[in-house]
């Protein structure tokens, strides 16, 4: 299936066709509407609270958020003018704001209790003009939206990465710009994946890792948190500093051009040892 | 768009990011309506801590609204019963909460423009939708 991202600019792709298509559309209601709830689940708000709606589109999101009871409150931000066009025909209960995400988000330190972004980050990664980079634009919506967060405050974004390097990008973004970020995947591996990036703001108690809490009161379970894990490996590389031509320096190295493919002579029990001084 | 979402908007240009004057953003030939909502105490009581209370008097000045008063209400106000469980809604809200909740989340700016203490940048409002996409050479 092709990607929307690469056929058009946002502001461009949603004219007044297509926005009308995905709003009306019953099969994009369902799907919005299941990750909404998955993502308020996540984002585990026992108060109304005031929350940022991300690529809100026409507010498909965000009815949900006002119908849950008691209702929340919310802000949209969107780049496509005619989705803002269809979400005020369908009058919708938040303040809706016609802005570019990777301009930043003009709200003012801790303003929000949480954020929800379904379906829109993977159109951050793309840039239209030379002046900006996917990188920077990346930068500056993160670092808005970790100053707009009061502290304990969580974002969950649902987005559709193209490939392994748009998740990694899009989540080490969101790590430099100072959040706790974990990805979780549903229905891994099916053509239905569902990637949710879980950011948490200071003091988010993240119950040792399991965000979902599915295996909470679950017995004989660890949580494999592989960020913690490459960070420990990392830390232990570092500590031990190998001479060069020293014995592990050699088997480290050979272990190396074997894994690029060259042709290495096997190892022996002669193997980075010195000669013996024959005279 | 509510006048709870303009006490926390400021200017979205990255240089007046370190500015005290790019919050608030001053209110220009605007076009107010009252969009009736139910009332909402355990979100205004949420809330509440969060809203600048002089940014909010300087607003309903430069709006014509009536004036607040000078002290912020605090939680307390809110509720007629002294009811300090978090979790009660039975209690019955006070004038103090109608008004806020009248000025807060049912004033709405239909038509206008915002514009910026520091740069003097001026955002329009059209049909409650504030338009803050910057041109490439703001941003």
């Amino acid at each position: 299936m092709s990607r929307p991202e690469d056929i058009l600019p946002p502001d461009l792709f949603y004219n007044d066709t297509e926005s009308a298509k995905y709003t009306t559309s019953s099969r994009i209601q369902h799907i919005q509407a299941s990750m909404t709830h998955r993502a308020l689940d996540l984002l585990d708000l026992r108060h109304p609270s005031l929350i940022l709606d991300i690529g809100c589109g026409s507010g498909l999101s965000g009815s949900i958020l006002s119908a849950e009871a008691p209702p929340h409150t919310w802000i949209g931000l969107d780049i496509s003018a005619s989705m803002l066009a269809v979400a005020l025909e369908r009058d919708v209960e938040g303040d809706l704001f016609l802005a570019d995400a990777g301009q930043g988000v003009p709200f003012r330190p801790g303003t929000f209790d949480a954020a929800i972004s379904i379906s829109a980050l993977q159109w951050l990664c793309n840039v239209e003009s030379s002046e900006e980079s996917a990188g920077g634009r990346l930068k500056r919506f993160f670092d808005g939206l970790y100053a707009s967060l009061r502290r304990g405050g969580r974002a969950v974004c649902q987005f559709y990465p193209k490939n392994e390097v748009q998740r990694g990008m899009v989540s080490q973004a969101a790590i430099r710009a100072g959040f706790g970020a974990g990805l979780l995947i549903d229905d891994e591996g099916t053509k239905g994946a569902k990637t949710y990036l879980v950011l948490t703001v200071g003091g988010g108690d993240l119950n040792g890792g399991d965000i979902t809490g599915v295996v909470s009161g679950m017995e004989g379970v660890d949580v494999d948190d592989s960020r913690r894990r490459a960070q420990g490996r990392d830390r232990s590389k570092r500590g031990v500093v190998e001479k060069k031509g020293s014995k592990g320096w050699i088997m480290r190295k050979k272990e190396q051009m074997e894994a690029k493919g060259k042709v290495v002579k096997p190892n022996s029990k002669y193997t980075g040892r010195k000669r013996n001084i024959a005279f | 768009m509510k006048i709870l979402t303009l006490n926390f908007l400021m200017c979205a240009r990255k240089a007046c990011k370190s500015s005290s004057d790019a919050f608030p953003l001053h209110p220009r030939d605007v076009e107010l309506e009252i969009v009736e909502t139910d009332i909402n105490p355990l979100f205004i009581r949420n809330i509440l801590p969060r809203v600048e209370w002089a940014a909010l008097r300087a607003m309903c000045n430069e709006l014509g609204l009536p004036q607040l008063s000078e002290t912020q209400p605090s939680c307390t106000d809110l509720f007629s019963t002294e009811n300090l469980d978090p979790d009660a809604t039975d209690s019955e809200p006070t004038q103090t909460l109608r008004d806020l909740h009248n000025l807060l989340v049912q004033t709405c700016i239909m038509e206008g423009k915002l514009v910026c203490g520091n740069c003097g940048h001026e955002y329009a409002i059209k049909e409650g939708i504030a338009n803050f996409l910057l041109p490439s050479h703001m941003v």
